[in-house]
Order: C-alpha cells, then structure tokens, then sequence
C-alpha cells in the first residue's frame, strides 16, 4: 500500500505549550482518514503543519513524498484545503469561483473549461452556473468548495470540519462527494466533530491533550474499547483530557 | 504568469461587482472638484456693503460708482448713523461700510487731503481684509486716474505681480490637495480594506495553502486600485484644465509619472494597514485616521507648513501629501521639470521603497 503521509514524533510547541505532542502516523492513498479530537487536542495546529502553514518544531514528516521542512511549496502543489470557513468568493459566481481556483493553481483553459463542466454537472448547478455564490444555500457552497479544493486533482485533500451547520441529509449527500473523490485515488484527510460522520472514515484517529490516543478502523475501536459507537469510544477516550477548550 | 491573471481577473470582478464603493471611488474626486471649484471659495463676490455719502460731490460719486461698477460690491446707498451701520452689521445685512465725509472733495482739492472711513465687519476676519483691500485698491485707482500727470518727488510705486496665479483664484491651489488626497484614499483605503476582507472570510488560509506566492497576492491586490488610481488623476487633470481653467504648465509625463509614484506609496501603505489589522472596519478606521486626517491638516493644503509650530512641521515630514503637494504645484502650476522636484522625488520613493518592505516582511511573518 503506497503512503502519502507519514510522520515521526511530529511536535509543535509554543513557548511553554505543546499543541502537538510527538504524533506518529501513516496515512495510505486513497484512504478517508478520519482526525477527531475535542476542541483544542491539537487538530488543527497539526493539520497546519501537514499543509506547510506551520513549521513544526521537531519530528519528521513527509506530505505526498515530500518534506515539510525542505519542499513546503511542493507540497502546496499537491494538496488542497477546505477550511471550517468555506473557501469560496460570495460575489463571484460558481463558475468564477471554479475558474479561479483553477488559475491559481495553474490549470490551463482547456482543463479549467472541462472541469467546470463536470463540477457543474456532478452537482446539478446548471441553472446556478452563472449566479453569485451569495444566493446559493449552506449546503450547496459546502459541497461547491469542497469540488473547488479538489479541482486540480491534488494528491491529498484536507477538510478541517467540512459539514459544520447543515442537517443530516446535507451531510450525506456531501460524503457521496468524498467517497467519489476517494474512489478516483485522491487521499481524504478530514477532521469533524460529528462522530457519526467518523463511521464513514476508513480508518479514524482520536487526539487527546496533544497525542494520538488511539488510531484503527471504527470497527476496531468499537471492539478495543468494548463500545456500542463511536461516541461511546470518543468519550472514553475524551474524558482523560486536562485541557480544555481555552 | 496565468495564476496571476487568473488573480488579477477576480480582483477586478471584486472592484466592479461592488458598484457603491465604485460609485463613491468615482463620485469622490469630481464631487470634491466641483466643491472647492465652483462652491467653496475664498474669492468674494457681490458682498453687500453700505456707503454712507455725506459730501455728496463729485470725487465722491466717482469713488461710489467705481464700486457699483465692480463685481465684488453691491452697494446700498443710504444716510446711516454709526450705530445704525452697527445695527446693519448685526443682522448681517452688510459686510462693509464706507463713509465719505462732508466737504469731501474741496479737502481732496485744496488741502490736497481727504479720508474715508472704512468700516468692516472683522467677526469673519478673512471677509473683512479680503473686502477692505478691495476698497484700498479702488480708491488708489481713483487717485492715480485723478494725478496722472503730477508726480510727487520721491515717490515710491511697488508693482506687485502675482506670479503663477495673477488672479489669486482657489482652484490652483487646492486641485493638487484634492489630486494627492483622492489618490491616498482609494489606494490606501481600498487597498487594505481588499486584503483584510479575505482574511475575514477566511478565503487567504486557502490562498496560503496553494501555491500563490505572497508577492502575487500583493500584485494581484494592487493592480485593479493602480488603474482606478490612474482613472481618476485622468479625470481629475481633465476637470481642472477644462472646467476650472487651471494649466497644465510642465510635463504632463513627469506630473504622471510622480502620481505613480505617490500611488505606489499608497498601496504600500495599504498593504501595511492590512498586515497590522484583521477586521475591514479597522483597517478603514487605520486608513481614516492615519491618511486623510494627515493629507488634509499637514500637507500643506490647507495649512501652510512654515505657520505650524515646530512639532507638527517635524511630523508633516513624514506625511507622504506633504512631499507630492510640493511636486505638484512645481510641475503644474509653475512649469518647472524634473531638476526642480527631485529632492521631493527622492524622498517619495525612499517612503514607498520603506513601506513596501515593511509590509512584505509582516505579511509573510502572518504566514505562520
């Protein structure tokens, strides 16, 4: 199995603060690798240093074959990113948007024109196409950005709690979208909080204070921590942790 | 090279999808124009003043109609007593009155000496020298008129010339404060406000994540603002030479070329704005505060630098308007070239070269 992330006792501190505490992991191709953790486990500052925003400060980690101390700028080629805040323009329109990001990541026209077409199909955007991104509902912008992170094919793609506010039905229509993108070979490396969508992984890891507590399939979760669910499994886990939310 | 198209286009989109901030970027310098150009003025015409004939002869009546005949006076003929004239200055009926004494002329003529009294309403003290230096130079046009010929020994005639703007209109001096204010503020403003606002949205994270290099981000940023800029000096230039009849005398090259450059020391102000704030109100109130205040007060455009006390004359060098103000007045209004400005330049450039590396170095620190 080819591995597209791999650290070694990745840490990052701040002064007296380790937010990242020597996490070691492997993620495969392919994969939909789940990150969980309560807020301020460490998630998001450790998703920043896979995606060359922050510089670790000790460990080892390589990104799609590459290093994030040496090569952050080729890994940013390939990679894409969703944030919690979705990414894309309110007054540009969907086929804007999709042309923009596009450009900044040096698709030529041809390409830009082509994949346009296919997003604009696979979601059913016809009549929308050339409407501003304002008018579009929650649900729809998520699963537009998440296409548009995806749009120059990268070899990864990180979604930092992509279905943050819509219902449940949204929520599924959206993993649809992944589990295309997973079955085209792009690597899903996602962090949510709603622990139902951490079924849908292939495999999950769950932080606590800094560390990697635990990490196998869901189904080997539930069994080590003898568990009905994965909440179950969470708040097993969740309830050894000294920090909190601040 | 297409990243940055790509870039430049969304900007672009960005700028003209917002038509009220379109309207005000455009609105902003014609409106100012017109104000200063046709409303505000410190020029005053047809100002109400009474003249309070006693001699009733004829040097007086001569004096009388060479006010009648300017454009400055409307006169009111009338037998006031002092407190009535006070009574008239009160209700604010007049701005001036002038009484001729009895006996006007034969004192004039036999004791080769006469007054007149010149009463001015000094609460608004600028009116008040403005109107009396028009009478003063009304009645020496009558005595010259009146001794043509006689001439006094030792006798001492300063010819005054006002040079680069004989008639003392407003517009040559305040078209370049509006041309350095107007370019300040969009640049400045707009420049940072574009910035701050994807960080808000949260949009520069995924610009920070691809491989858009931070220096194209700034271009991307800067270049829409840089042709609006240009847009509105044209429209600005236009304005004053057609419709305020103020010349262009130097090289309209080099008066471009220097509002480059004032334009470039904007943006890179903006840039820093934004690196420094993280809201677009704040980074609007930073621009505010920190550029149009400045640019109005101690430019030099409103103020003259050299009545300032020390402090402020020290702080005005620092004002990026200060410099272009000088430049411009030189090169517009008094024709010279680039020999006459270059230590202005000089000092423009150090300050966009200063402010550019400033910001570049925040904003990729911002990166971590």
């Amino acid at each position: 199995m080819e591995t597209v992330i791999k650290t070694n006792k990745l840490t990052k501190r701040f002064d007296d603060f380790v937010a990242v505490d020597e996490i070691t992991f492997e993620v495969h191709k392919g994969e939909i690798f789940g990150f969980l953790g309560a807020n301020g486990a460490g998630k998001t500052t450790a998703m920043r240093m896979l995606c060359g925003l922050s510089i670790p400060t000790s460990g080892e980690a390589t990104v799609a074959g590459f290093d994030v101390f040496k090569a952050p700028e080729e890994i940013k080629r390939n990679i894409g990113y969703m944030s919690q805040k979705f990414s894309l323009y309110e007054d540009l329109s969907v086929k804007e948007n999709i042309q923009f990001y596009g450009g900044i990541y040096g698709l030529n026209n041809k390409q830009i024109k082509d994949k346009s077409e296919e997003l604009i199909d696979r979601l059913g955007l016809h009549n929308e196409a050339d409407k501003l991104v304002s008018s579009l509902p929650l649900g729809w912008k998520q699963k537009l950005s998440f296409s548009v992170a995806i749009v120059h094919t990268p070899k990864i793609v990180f979604l930092d709690e992509p279905t943050g506010g819509v219902d449940p039905s949204m929520r599924r229509q959206f993993w649809d979208l992944i589990y295309d993108a997973a079955d085209k070979g792009i690597t899903i490396f996602v962090t949510t909080h709603y622990l139902d969508e951490a079924e849908y992984c292939n495999r999950v890891s769950i932080m606590v204070d800094g560390k990697i507590e635990a990490l196998d399939s869901p189904a080997g979760l539930r069994q080590t921590y003898s568990a009905a669910n994965m909440d179950e499994v969470f708040y097993k886990l969740a309830r050894k942790a000294k920090r909190s939310d601040n | 090279m297409k990243q940055l198209l790509s870039f430049i286009k969304k900007e672009f989109a960005h700028v003209f999808r917002d038509r009220k901030t379109l309207v005000m970027l455009f609105g902003f310098p014609i409106i100012q124009i017109v104000l200063f150009g046709f409303a505000l003025t410190n020029e005053i015409k047809n100002a109400n003043i009474i003249v309070v004939d006693n001699a009733k002869d004829q040097a007086s009546q001569q004096i009388i109609d060479k006010m009648e005949g300017s454009k400055f006076f409307k006169v009111q003929k009338t037998l006031m007593s002092p407190s009535q004239i006070d009574a008239a200055f009160k209700e604010g009926k007049a701005k001036l009155a002038v009484v001729f004494p009895a006996n006007f002329n034969t004192d004039l003529l036999h004791l080769n000496k006469a007054s007149i009294q010149v009463i001015a309403d000094a609460s608004d003290p600028n009116t008040a020298v403005t109107l009396t230096n028009y009478v003063s130079s009304i009645v020496a046009d009558y005595q010259a008129q009146l001794s043509p010929t006689v001439s006094m020994p030792y006798s001492i005639q300063p010819e005054v010339r006002m040079l680069y703007n004989p008639d003392l209109k407003g517009a040559p001096n305040f078209v370049p404060g509006v041309m350095a204010m107007v370019l300040l503020l969009v640049c400045v403003m707009m420049t940072s406000v574009s910035i701050v606002r994807e960080k808000e949205m949260g949009t520069m994270e995924i610009l920070l994540v691809s491989p858009v290099k931070p220096l194209m981000v700034i271009i991307a940023k800067a270049i829409p603002y840089l042709a609006l800029s240009i847009v509105n000096l044209a429209v600005i230039l236009i304005l004053s030479v057609y419709a305020l009849d103020v010349p262009i005398k130097g090289s309209i090259l080099l008066l471009v070329g220097e509002s480059i450059l004032l334009i470039l020391t904007a943006l890179a102000l903006g840039l820093l704005i934004s690196t420094i704030t993280s809201s677009q109100q704040s980074a609007m109130f930073a621009s505010m505060l920190g550029m149009m205040l400045p640019t109005m007060l101690l430019s030099g455009y409103l103020f003259p630098i050299e009545n300032m006390p020390i402090v402020l004359q020290v702080i005005s060098n620092i004002v990026p308007a200060r410099w272009y103000y000088v430049i411009v007045k030189a090169v517009m209004l008094k024709g010279l070239g680039f020999s006459a400005v270059w230590k202005e330049t000089i000092i423009l450039a150090g300050m966009a070269i200063f402010f550019t590396a400033l910001s570049l170095r925040n904003f990729k620190i911002r990166l971590e």
